[in-house]
């Protein structure tokens, strides 16, 4: 092998860039946290759909609320049961979930996402 | 022939992926097994070839180059086309690998009425091949965040930045765009230029289609279907800890294990493919050598240590005939 220094060196550097993930938590030591966000105590047990579809496509139902409402005026959001919710972040969701520090939060900085809702949204949590 | 050839294997791919996580539940096998293999064999096929690479002597310098070589001092030279010493080659290596310089001299001869010789510019390829390896890049990066945890300041920044414009909810990533804008043109650049198409083997549009493939996959999961992508992090910082966790394996659906097993497969066959331009950018001679061809001399390594005969050696061996001659030695 020629230029030994160069090659091995390359080859380090290499290894450590692919394998950063691996050493990084490693080093950071929370590869086995799981967010856990907490259902609060003032929210019933059932939420406007099914918690399957809200864990996975609860954005596309905002996204869906906040277009019908700003665009169209349609108010009323009816849930499978037939039970009609106002379409409102602020007065449906947080009602209930009142505490986004430990129900949205969780999940959210978990995975590295910043919802824009904040931008225009207040933050209603509980004991404020 | 060779695109279709490549295109069904692609299917295949996505077929065989869906078909194992749906209906024969083979969750573990492709969720766990194939993406170890897939890293083990991407690493040690890496450091291989870089290794086979490295065994090949590089006797002399090769100074394909389009300046002016250091020579003169009242003659100006170009340090970065015709670098004389190792910062200069470094800064010629810089450009190289983030802004392709190469590509960007590319010339087109074309012959006109006349016959007349005509040679133009062409930067298309450098922009299209830019613009994919960045995104590309770009993208990878992203995808630290289901990798880390905590996530990297940096990651982050790059998800907002990437997400700029705010459009879709989860927003739409400029990246995304930009990668599918490229690979349409490095695709249809190999379907419409003949001289491409004439040159175009299997081992350009598998690549290629995988590529397209790993892409529309994503981009699927990010803005058409969606997955629970708690359980996503869940499967990967299992994986990477070495602790692979059973409950977000069913988690995911089929979907998403069609992305991961093209993922897979890119990378497996990556070390064995002209992919390996990644590492081989690094190793190019006529890149990474300063064109010291006559600053420095170079002795050929695999030379022969020949024993040369001097004068005095010649003297010694016929001084008997030189002295019959009537001649006398210088050194007597």
């Amino acid at each position: 092998m020629y230029d030994k220094g160069k090659i091995i060196t390359g080859i380090v550097v290499f290894l450590l860039l692919v394998l950063f993930p691996v050493w990084y938590s490693a080093l950071a030591g929370r590869t086995g946290h799981v967010p856990d966000p907490v259902i609060s105590k003032s929210a019933g047990d059932r939420c406007v759909e099914p918690a399957e579809y809200m864990r996975s496509s609860h954005m596309d139902l905002l996204d869906a609320w906040r277009d019908d409402y700003v665009r169209h005026g349609g108010r009323a959001h009816v849930a499978p049961d037939g039970t009609r919710y106002e379409k409102s972040l602020v007065n449906t969701c947080l009602r209930c979930h009142d505490n986004k520090s430990e129900f949205c939060d969780r999940c959210h900085d978990y995975l590295g996402a910043k919802p824009i809702c904040w931008d225009c949204h207040v933050v209603v949590e509980r004991g404020r | 022939m060779n695109a279709l050839v490549s295109f069904l294997l692609v299917v295949g791919l996505v077929l065989i992926a869906a078909a194992g996580t749906g209906a024969a539940g083979l969750q573990t096998l492709f969720g766990v097994v194939v993406p170890y293999v897939a890293i083990l064999v991407f690493l040690l096929g890496f450091v291989r070839r870089i290794v086979i690479w490295a065994r090949a002597p590089v006797p002399f310098r090769i100074p394909t180059t389009a300046g002016q070589q250091k020579a003169l001092d009242f003659l100006p030279y170009q340090p970065l086309e015709n670098p004389p010493g190792a910062g200069t080659t470094f800064l010629r290596m810089v450009l190289e690998v983030l802004c392709f310089r190469s590509l960007f001299r590319n010339t087109r001869a074309e012959m006109r009425e006349g016959p007349r010789l005509v040679y133009a510019s062409r930067k298309w390829l450098w922009l299209g091949g830019l613009v994919f390896h960045w995104a590309f890049l770009l993208i990878v990066l992203r995808h630290l965040r289901f990798f880390t945890e905590p996530v990297p300041g940096f990651a982050e920044a790059l998800e907002r930045v990437d997400g700029f414009f705010e459009v879709l909810l989860p927003e739409l990533y400029v990246t995304d765009l930009a990668i599918l804008v490229a690979l349409t043109y490095l695709v249809l650049r190999r379907f419409l230029s003949p001289p491409v198409r004439y040159i175009s083997q299997a081992a350009d549009y598998f690549p290629l289609f995988l590529i397209v493939g790993v892409v529309l996959s994503g981009a699927y999961l990010r803005y058409l279907s969606r997955t629970d992508i708690v359980a996503v992090k869940a499967l990967g910082m299992g994986l990477l800890s070495f602790h692979p966790d059973p409950a977000a394996l069913r988690g995911v659906g089929a979907q998403f294990y069609v992305h991961l097993f093209l993922v897979c497969t890119l990378i497996a066959y990556f070390p064995f493919s002209k992919l390996m331009h990644l590492g081989g950018v690094f190793l190019s001679p006529t890149r990474n050598l300063a064109n010291t061809n006559r600053l420095t001399r170079h002795v050929n390594p695999w030379n022969p240590p020949l024993k040369g005969r001097t004068f005095e050696d010649w003297m010694e061996d016929f001084k008997e005939e030189i002295a019959q001659a009537g001649y006398k030695l210088e050194r007597d």
